[in-house]
């Protein structure tokens, strides 16, 4: 697997709710690219001098493209929201671990995401479903996503299109009124593997029922990022165990990340 | 086509050409080996290596600022045990290419910065960078580097304890950086290397919070060019050791800037965070700026502005 900065293609961008974007690339890193692996993306305005990181949503190798679905929260994103076909972007890529998708094979799993940890977990529901019939494939699959409200309601679709799919808003506006952990306990889902990405609270809310159930988990994690490589030491999340970088406890999430078995997290 | 010579010495070792990383921000090389070709590079620097483990700063650790950024990572880092067995091999190979290699040391004590020294005094390094920017834990957490009196000391305790070249690596958050850079030469310093960041601070207004756990950072990037320029000018014509000049640099202009102001050589950070090919870029930037001007030795430019 390389990284290395090149400069991609848009091939078409959309709004899929207020201020959700969907941006689709074309670029070679499609074929190296696995699910719950990162990009990032550099602005254009150079005083804004950080890539920005964003999840990779899914990749077609066949074709050649990269699909990254972003909210709009400052100016970095601002600018990415304003591109269009043909336009270009600088990318360092690709980053990360990503979800350790063999773990899944026989295993009843659950997908779990929300607001902007949805795009990862539609990439890894997608290998998972390519896997049915094959010696990897997972016995079933329920993926339970959460929203803030309607408005907010994003790859719902597409989600259901691969995969049994269950959506929870914060306001009740749709799907199961509650939280992604509040319907999991209602619905007392079955499944003995999480892959997991989205807020903290609900990532720790879930690591500890995971963890009564002793059932193992895999947590997406975020931090602000300066390198993405692996080199600033920014990123760090705190572990239970000592980290192989540095010997301490702060492990990088750009580079033994983002993806971690929520026991090895200091909640 | 002129010909053209890049190669300069700094205290008897001699640089393919005057570009290197500025410490913290490249690793230790392995990171960025897929990403750029190491052997083209003047020096490594060095993460900074204390005596033991440091586990850092609470997060955030980083904020972006306009062309600029904080940082307060807390000088995390596996200890210089852990640096020697895994790091070492690699750089000794980069410097097989002729680039050299530069370890930068961290230390809460004399003590720790002389116990680091030590254990690199049989090791296959050119240099050694010493970051005065730690706070003295005996002396109420001032960085070394922000009295003359304590800067004069930790060198001369560094220079007795070591085999290779010495660097020290002077803060700017001080009133005057002539006294501090004299206080170094006075110690006994190979060189002195500047600047590192420059303390700054971040408010989410929305939030009515820190960006920044730590509270305070250091701001590096373009931000900080001007105000190291003139630092890099003051230092230089205090003292008559070499300077390696950072803080900032993005182009071979800003390079050559801090060139003609008097460092000898110049070192790239946060630059590389925004375009990994950076170092690579200015070095050729460099060489067309020579070539332009029809200047054979780089040398001919250290300090010659006017
Ligand atoms: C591994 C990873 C994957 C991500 N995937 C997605 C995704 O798929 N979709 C999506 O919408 N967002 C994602 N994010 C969050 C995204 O990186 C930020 O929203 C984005 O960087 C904001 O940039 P900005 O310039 O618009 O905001 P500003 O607030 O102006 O950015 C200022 C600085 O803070 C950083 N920053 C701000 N918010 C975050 C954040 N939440 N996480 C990390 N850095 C931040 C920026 O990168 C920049 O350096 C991901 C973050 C990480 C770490
Ligand atoms: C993320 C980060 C980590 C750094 N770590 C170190 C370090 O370990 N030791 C050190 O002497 N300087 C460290 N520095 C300071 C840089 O080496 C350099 O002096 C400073 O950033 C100014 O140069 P720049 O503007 O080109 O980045 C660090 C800087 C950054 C941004
Ligand atoms: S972002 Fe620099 S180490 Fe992770």
């Amino acid at each position: 697997m390389s990284k290395n900065v090149s400069v991609a293609k848009i091939i078409k961008q959309s709004e899929l709710a207020e201020g959700i974007y969907d941006m689709v690339l074309d670029t070679p890193l499609s074929a190296e690219a696995a699910p719950g692996q990162f990009v990032a993306l550099y602005c254009s305005d150079s005083s804004r001098l950080l890539p920005r990181p964003i999840s990779i949503c899914s990749a077609d190798a066949a074709a050649g493209t990269l699909r990254l679905v972003y909210r709009v929260v400052g100016a970095g994103t601002g600018e990415f929201s304003k591109l269009s076909a043909g336009d270009s972007v600088r990318v360092l890529g690709v980053l990360g671990n990503g979800y350790p998708i063999d773990e899944a094979r026989d295993k009843k799993v659950l997908l779990v995401g929300g607001g902007l940890g949805v795009p990862p977990l539609l990439f890894l529901a997608k290998k998972l479903s390519e896997a049915a019939g094959s010696d990897a494939a997972p016995a079933a699959v329920t993926a339970v996503m959460g929203y803030r409200n309607l408005g907010l309601r994003f790859l719902s679709e597409d989600f259901s299109a691969v995969t049994n799919a269950i959506d929870t808003s914060d306001d009740g506006s749709f799907g199961f009124h509650g939280t992604v952990v509040d319907a999991i306990k209602a619905k007392d889902l079955n499944f003995d593997i999480a892959y997991s990405c989205g807020p903290l609270p609900m990532l720790r809310a879930l690591a500890s029922l995971c963890a009564d159930k002793n059932i193992k988990c895999y947590v997406s994690l975020e931090e602000r990022m300066a390198c993405g490589v692996g080199v600033c030491l920014g990123c760090v999340a705190k572990t239970t165990g000592v980290d192989a970088h540095s010997l301490v406890k702060n492990t990088r999430i750009c580079t033994e990340g983002p993806v971690f078995d929520s026991r090895d997290i200091e909640w | 086509m002129t010909a053209f010579s890049t190669e300069i010495k700094i205290a008897g070792v001699t640089f393919k050409n005057p570009v290197m990383n500025a410490s913290g921000t490249f690793g230790n090389g392995r990171e960025y080996a897929e990403l750029l070709d190491l052997s083209k590079l003047g020096a490594i620097v060095t993460k900074g290596v204390s005596l033991t483990p440091w586990e850092g700063n609470p997060t955030p650790r980083v904020a972006e600022t306009p062309s600029g950024m904080l940082n307060a990572i807390g000088l995390q880092n596996p200890g210089i045990d852990k640096f020697i067995d895994r790091e070492l091999p690699f750089l000794e190979e980069v410097r097989s290419s002729g680039t050299r290699v530069i370890v930068n040391v961290c230390g809460h004590s004399v003590d720790e910065y002389v116990s680091v020294i030590e254990r690199l005094s049989d090791k296959p390094v050119d240099m050694l960078e010493i970051n005065v920017s730690c706070p003295n834990v005996k002396e109420g957490a001032i960085a070394f580097g922000q009295d003359p009196d304590m800067l004069r000391d930790v060198t001369k305790a560094c220079k007795s304890a070591a085999k290779q070249p010495v660097i020290m690596k002077l803060t700017p958050n001080v009133t005057d950086i002539k006294a501090l850079a004299k206080a170094a030469e006075d110690g006994g310093a190979d060189a002195i290397s500047l600047i590192n960041t420059i303390t700054g601070m971040k408010i989410d207004v929305e939030k009515k919070r820190f960006l920044l756990a730590n509270r305070t950072g250091g701001l590096s990037g373009p931000a900080i060019h001007p105000v190291a320029v003139r630092m890099v000018y003051e230092a230089a014509h205090a003292v008559d050791i070499p300077v390696i000049g950072m803080g900032g640099v993005i182009s071979g202009n800003d390079a050559l800037e801090m060139i003609l102001a008097g460092a000898s050589a110049v070192a790239v950070g946060t630059a590389t965070f925004h375009d990994p090919d950076a170092m690579i870029r200015i070095i050729g930037e460099i060489g067309e700026y020579m070539e332009k001007h029809a200047v054979t030795d780089i040398n001919e430019l250290v300090g010659a502005v006017s």
